[in-house]
């Protein structure tokens, strides 16, 4: 395989952006990572897209997509793992362009989620349908059980999960493309309605519509531009079982201990070693439960690590989620897995203003599906 | 739901039918047709016991639209005493005095009603034993 280097990145502003179409702001996002790459052309493109059909009735979201960018004939692929169809959709651009098979690649991700339907019951779809959904739990219901579970084995606490949002939404404000840019308080996560116990609407990320979207290419592509890029070191997936029930331990989420254990060999480095970190803070716990599965901090102590600071922007120790995360950035399911990789873009090339990270050179972006069925790593390293 | 959908998770959702692999014994609800522990290919047909206890749970508060005039109740995820786990709402109880751990059984209810003029949806719940 050959290095693949990301080279340009765009994406809208993510919110509740009533007036505007899917077509519209995956092509606004899409034309300026073009643009921002400074590339003529591009050899095929992909896109992350959870649930179009469902969303706002449109299937065959490549083709769409390829129409209205004004780049046909090229190859137009959409690429679905729930949640993690952004992250899925960039690691199908790496190895195309890691291949040899295509130079330049445009990987985005979309999703247009506030144009009526009934999310809650869209979402559920990335769970078993006949044998937790039809027994009607939620999303956020999912992750609370893995909270309660949580709780009770390492006597993780509400206040460590509302650290979570506290901090989130303290990075979130600093970031231009965030749905929500408001602080939020302990008091205000744990006085909010509650949702699923013992998940409260702070503890969720939002409901979004939004587009990213980012061109990755070759090295030698990317050396010959002579501008800032970053170069992709690990790119990992991993799956489990679809219920969360059969899993083996309700605390830990396999696949993703397996795509981190991947990454971490595929880029020849250690957690310790990795500067920032994006997760899927789905909801709070998930961070937690992730940053723990990532190899951060020992199982059991991700909340702990919080309430200390460990994960801020000015720790130090690890930076977790400088974008704001899928809390306080928004989360239009398919484009959440581009966002991630543009927050590390920005990080590494030093762009990323008042959310810049000190020593930024590794970071690393997991993105997941469901309760955890589907996950998918990458690992960037600054030039 | 369309009734074929329905009909055919009749032999789970009544009668708590898995399907137990001959090579390792692992049992698998729903039954499946490759085992993922050995991938052995063949499998008899067992009932899951029908007592186990609360694993974990949750309060849903915020339902889908199918499952909002049902507001609030308790899902969980009960372990059989066979060691199959399922995912179920635990009915008949305050759902703020459930504790992980207790014990729970089984029983044949109502889950969902598909609009004003499709088919009832039955199947398991768990009650506390």
């Amino acid at each position: 395989m050959r290095d693949v280097a990301v080279i340009g990145t765009g994406m809208t502003k993510f919110g509740e952006l009533w007036g505007r179409s899917i077509k519209d702001i995956f092509v606004e996002a899409a034309q300026n990572a073009i643009e921002d790459a400074g590339v003529d052309h591009i050899d095929s493109l992909y896109v992350g897209s959870m649930s179009p059909g469902l969303f706002v009735g449109q299937e065959h979201l490549g083709a769409v997509l390829a129409d209205y960018l004004g780049v046909n004939p090229i190859p137009a692929t959409r690429v679905e793992s729930a949640c993690a169809s952004g992250g899925a959709a960039f690691r199908q651009a790496f190895l195309e362009v890691a291949s040899g098979a295509s130079d330049i690649v445009l990987a985005g991700g979309v999703e247009k989620m506030t144009d009526g339907a009934d999310v809650t019951d869209v979402l559920a779809t990335a769970a078993d349908q006949e044998y937790e959904v039809y027994h009607g739990i939620t999303f956020p219901g999912l992750y609370a059980m893995i909270a309660k579970a949580h709780m009770h084995q390492y006597g993780t606490t509400r206040e460590q999960m509302a650290a979570v949002a506290v901090k989130n939404h303290r990075n979130g404000a600093k970031n231009p493309n965030a749905q929500f840019r408001s602080e939020v308080t302990l008091e205000q996560v744990i006085g909010s309605t509650m949702v699923a116990d013992p998940l409260r609407l702070l503890d969720c990320s939002p409901v979004s519509d939004g587009a990213a979207a980012v061109v990755v290419a070759s090295l030698d592509v990317a050396k010959k531009l002579n501008k800032g890029f970053a170069k992709v070191i690990a790119s990992a997936q991993s799956s489990d079982t679809i219920a969360l029930h059969n899993r083996e331990s309700l605390t830990t989420l396999k696949s993703v201990v397996n795509a981190a254990q991947k990454a971490y060999k595929m880029a020849n480095i250690k957690p310790t070693d990795v500067n920032l970190v994006e997760v899927h803070d789905c909801f709070t716990i998930a961070e937690i439960v992730v940053s723990e599965d990532l190899g951060f901090f020992e199982k059991g102590k991700g909340g702990e690590a919080v309430v200390k600071g460990l994960t801020a922007i000015e720790c130090g120790r690890i930076p977790i989620n400088t974008s704001g995360g899928l809390k306080a950035k928004g989360h239009p399911v398919g484009a959440t897995g581009i966002a991630q990789i543009i927050e590390l873009y920005e990080q590494l090339t030093a762009k990323a203003g008042p959310r810049q990270a000190k020593n930024a050179r590794i970071g690393m972006a997991q993105n997941m599906g469901g309760s955890g069925a589907s996950c998918v790593i990458h690992i960037l390293e600054a030039q | 739901m369309i009734t074929a959908r329905y009909h055919r998770e009749i032999p789970q959702r009544y009668r708590l039918e898995a399907g137990k692999c001959v090579k390792c014994g692992g049992v698998h609800f729903p039954p499946r047709r490759i085992c993922p522990k050995c991938k052995g290919k063949a499998f008899e047909t067992v009932r899951l016991s029908d007592e186990g206890r609360l694993v974990t749970f949750t309060v849903v508060r915020v339902a889908s639209d199918k499952f909002s005039k049902q507001t609030p109740f308790a899902v969980g995820i009960v372990e059989l005493n066979d060691g199959v786990r399922v995912t179920t709402q635990i009915a008949d109880v305050e759902v703020d005095k459930l504790e992980v751990g207790q014990k729970v059984k089984l029983v044949f209810r109502r889950i969902q009603e598909d609009g004003k003029a499709g088919i009832l949806c039955y199947g398991y719940k768990a009650i506390l034993a």
